[in-house]
């Protein structure tokens, strides 16, 4: 029979390209030139599809080019017609609405998709407190721990104190009783003890003297130990706070984006 | 006697079409006239509808010749067994809703979009779905796919709200996109056989070298897969029904898709008998069915919700136009029978429940049975037939395609029957758990906002804002429930009806013969 001619076919699929290629787009006006140019591409095609023209439709009839699909070609036009008309309005009424003509994903898409990201974000949350809570638990075990030893050192320096001062006193006592056996008075024994410690190197310091100052370096000692304690803690305290912040900064976010998809303006207003 | 009610086939197109012009030209005014013409003409249809169906049952198939051409060259209408027995129930349901968006009185809420644009685009849509029916040509099929598609664009758009544009232009550009696939595959189909006669075609085809014939297939079942929101092409149906008005979304959700389906099983059934389709066929069928299902069970929106299950159901006629025996085809049959009931009615509660709370988001909803048992029932009745609790028609409808895939055996039906019950058992889980928040647990006045103010006020149960329905809303609802749990009563004559329709499918000679006249 007849053979197709190549350009109204080069034709139409160059339309349909096109035409599909714009249909893709996201603004209205660019898929309504789509819709209109694939239209054509389309009824082209339908024209090229009844053969040559002046083909013959029936056998033995040639210089009459096939009706039908003429009168199909004229139909599918007004249908696109009409259906661009309606576009064109849709356009022009998205335009009055939302001052543009791109689509918009649907609102209880959006919705769906922000509840799994909850539940995502809430999963987040929990593993950020449970991280939280073994910080805190971990640095209250060290400080426990640092305390235990701080005791320990104090009762140790306490017991070595004592120890000391009770060999002083023993020893003071012993020479006293030395100097008693002698057969020295009490008086004399006074004047003993202050010769003693007259005669004793000036730079050495009193028994008594002795006791305060061990006590003085055992008060500063622990001062330190205080302000050492202090500043850890004040640190520990810091940590404590800037985790918690953080914690607090991620749950914000969460309930922000929780805010975000109970907004009542993504509701869809149907009334 | 068969001669005489053969005019009567263009009746279902031909008079909606006339009371759209009709209604058209009398415009905002008389409002009771209006709305006794549009119950008048679907009633009508009806009628006529049913007379056709007893007709052609008994006699074969009907057809007039449009125009006075004979049948190869001119535009004919064939009212076969299926074709007449989706019309009676399309009828039957459109005027159920149109008796339904009467009552409401839809159109007086909206003042920027009055009566008189509501109801010629709802009868524009009701000829369409007709005309789909009836068609015996591929072209005229294009041609009512475009006018009930034209409706479809006004009621989904109604009133141009925001969400309602946006939505619209989703599904504007989608039905676009699958029509000027049709077209395309209407051209090459053309330069391939030279006719687009029904029954001319069925002869053709055979005729044909297998590729070309694949490729028009193929291309034809892109283009009906689309209008059926078959599943890798099903993503525009959740994001566009919802946001229509309840009577629109009801309708759309009933019949549109079926119309689809319908397509589908004429090609199928007539051009394309046992062609290498039908194992593609399955495989979609079966992700049809769990997509969709997977995402009802993700909603708490319930129109949206009942969007993603209707999509899922689609799987099951799908399924059974695949097997591509009598039994599969008489089981998709009446499974579309069922479904078009069903799904109109569960859309029609929701739309009382959204003109009674406000809301149909489950998140907010609650003890709803209390405010108003009568909706929960309303809502669980079908909600329970179509996740295909027994003795109802969702479960005869899937026994049928379970039955019909153990019998065709090997193992993707038989995988089939598994994903149907799978599915099946999910849609109890969406449904149940949908019905269970909205109706069934204790209000949450945490959850309600400003409704909340109303208890102080009226005393009443916190969640409900206090309008009240017309009593003849619920009525019509009923009815249609009342119809869905019918189809258990007569399952008997329905389900032999639908065999019958499904032999004279597969037979092709009835229908060819019945619109050739026994020409060459």
């Amino acid at each position: 029979m007849s053979s197709v001619s190549l350009v109204p076919f080069a034709a139409c699929c160059v339309l349909i390209t096109c035409g599909v290629t714009l249909m893709l787009e996201r603004s209205l006006v660019r898929v309504l030139a789509g819709v209109i140019v694939l239209g054509n591409g389309v009824n082209l095609l339908i024209v090229t599809s009844g053969g040559d023209a002046g083909g013959p439709p029936f056998v033995g009839n040639s210089g009459l080019a096939d009706p039908l699909p003429q009168a199909m070609v004229l139909t599918a036009i007004v249908i696109t017609l009409g259906v661009t008309a309606f576009l064109l309005a849709l356009v022009h009424r998205s335009w009055q609405l939302t001052g543009s003509d791109e689509v918009q994903d649907d609102t209880e898409d959006r919705r769906v998709r922000l509840r799994s990201r909850r539940g995502e974000l809430g999963d987040a949350v929990r593993a950020r407190q449970d991280a939280y809570r073994r910080l805190v638990v971990e640095q209250r075990a060290e400080l426990a721990r640092l305390e235990a030893e701080q005791a320990e050192r104090e009762r140790l320096e306490e017991a070595d104190l004592e120890r000391r001062i009770s060999r002083v006193h023993d020893e003071l006592g012993q020479w006293m009783r030395e100097l008693r056996y002698e057969g020295l008075s009490e008086e004399e024994l006074q004047t003993r003890l202050e010769e003693v410690g007259l005669r004793e190197d000036p730079g050495a310091l009193s028994n008594a003297e002795r006791i305060e100052q061990l006590r003085e370096e055992h008060r500063r000692g622990r001062a330190e130990q205080a302000a050492r304690e202090r500043e850890l803690r004040r640190k520990l305290k810091a940590r404590q706070r800037e985790a918690r912040r953080q914690m607090r900064t991620a749950i914000r976010e969460e309930r922000e984006r929780q805010a975000l998809a109970q907004d009542p303006e993504l509701e869809g207003d149907d009334a | 006697m068969n001669g005489s009610l053969a005019s009567l086939v263009c009746v279902p197109v031909l008079l909606p079409l006339l009371a759209a012009g009709v209604k058209l030209a009398i415009g905002g005014r008389l409002r009771r006239l209006q709305s006794l013409i549009s119950l008048v003409t679907l009633g009508i249809s009806l009628a006529v509808s049913v007379v056709l169906m007893v007709a052609a049952d008994t006699g074969g198939p009907l057809v007039t010749e449009l125009g006075g051409w004979p049948s190869p060259i001119g535009i004919c209408l064939v009212a076969d067994r299926l074709s007449t027995l989706v019309l009676v129930v399309s009828s039957a349901v459109t005027f159920c809703v149109m008796v339904y968006s009467v009552v409401n009185a839809y159109d007086e809420q909206e003042h920027d979009a009055p009566m008189a644009v509501f109801h010629p685009a709802f009868l524009v849509m009701v000829a369409g779905v007709a005309d789909a029916f009836l068609s015996g040509d591929l072209f005229n099929l294009f041609v009512a796919f475009e006018l009930l598609l034209s409706g479809s664009y006004v009621l989904l758009t109604f009133g141009g709200t925001e969400s309602r544009i946006r939505a619209g232009a989703t599904y504007t550009l989608m039905a676009l996109a699958s029509s000027m696939l049709f077209l395309i595959a209407l051209a090459i189909t053309y330069g391939a056989t030279g006719t687009l006669s029904l029954a001319q075609l069925a002869e053709r085809f055979a005729t044909l070298p297998e590729q070309v014939k694949l490729l028009v297939e193929l291309t034809l079942l892109l283009a009906f897969a689309i209008k059926a929101a078959i599943f890798p092409m099903s993503a525009w149906l959740p994001d566009s029904y919802p946001t229509a008005p309840a009577p629109a979304t009801a309708v759309f959700a009933g019949l549109l898709t079926k119309v689809g389906v319908y397509a589908i099983i004429r090609l199928e059934a007539l051009l394309f008998p046992g062609g290498p389709v039908s194992t593609l066929l399955m495989w979609v069928a079966l992700a049809t069915m769990l997509a969709g299902v997977l995402g009802a069970v993700a909603q708490t929106d319930m129109k949206r919700m009942l969007s993603f299950t209707l999509v899922s159901h689609i799987g099951y006629m799908v399924f059974g136009v695949a097997l591509s025996t009598v039994a599969g085809l008489a089981g998709a049959v009446f499974y579309v029978v069922h479904h078009i009931t069903v799904q109109t009615s569960l859309f029609l509660v929701c739309g009382m429940v959204e003109r009674r709370t406000g809301t149909t988001s489950v998140t907010r909803l609650g003890g709803l049975m209390r405010a108003s048992p009568l909706l929960a029932v309303l809502f669980f009745v079908p909600a329970m037939n179509l996740s295909g609790i027994p003795p109802m028609s969702g479960f005869l409808g899937k026994l049928m395609l379970v039955q019909a895939g153990l019998a065709k055996g090997g193992w993707l039906p038989v995988t089939l029957v598994a994903g149907g019950l799978v599915t099946s058992l999910l849609t109890l889980y969406a449904v149940a758990k949908t019905w269970g928040k909205a109706f069934w647990r204790a209000p949450r006045p945490d959850r309600v906002g400003q409704v909340v103010e109303s208890e102080e006020h009226t005393g009443e149960d916190p969640t409900i804002t206090t309008t009240a329905l017309p009593a003849a809303l619920p009525l019509s609802v009923a009815a249609l429930v009342a119809l869905g749990l019918s189809f258990t009563v007569l399952a008997g004559p329905l389900g032999a009806l639908a065999h019958r329709a499904a032999a004279e499918l597969m037979a092709r000679e009835p229908y060819v013969t019945a619109v050739l006249g026994g020409r060459p």
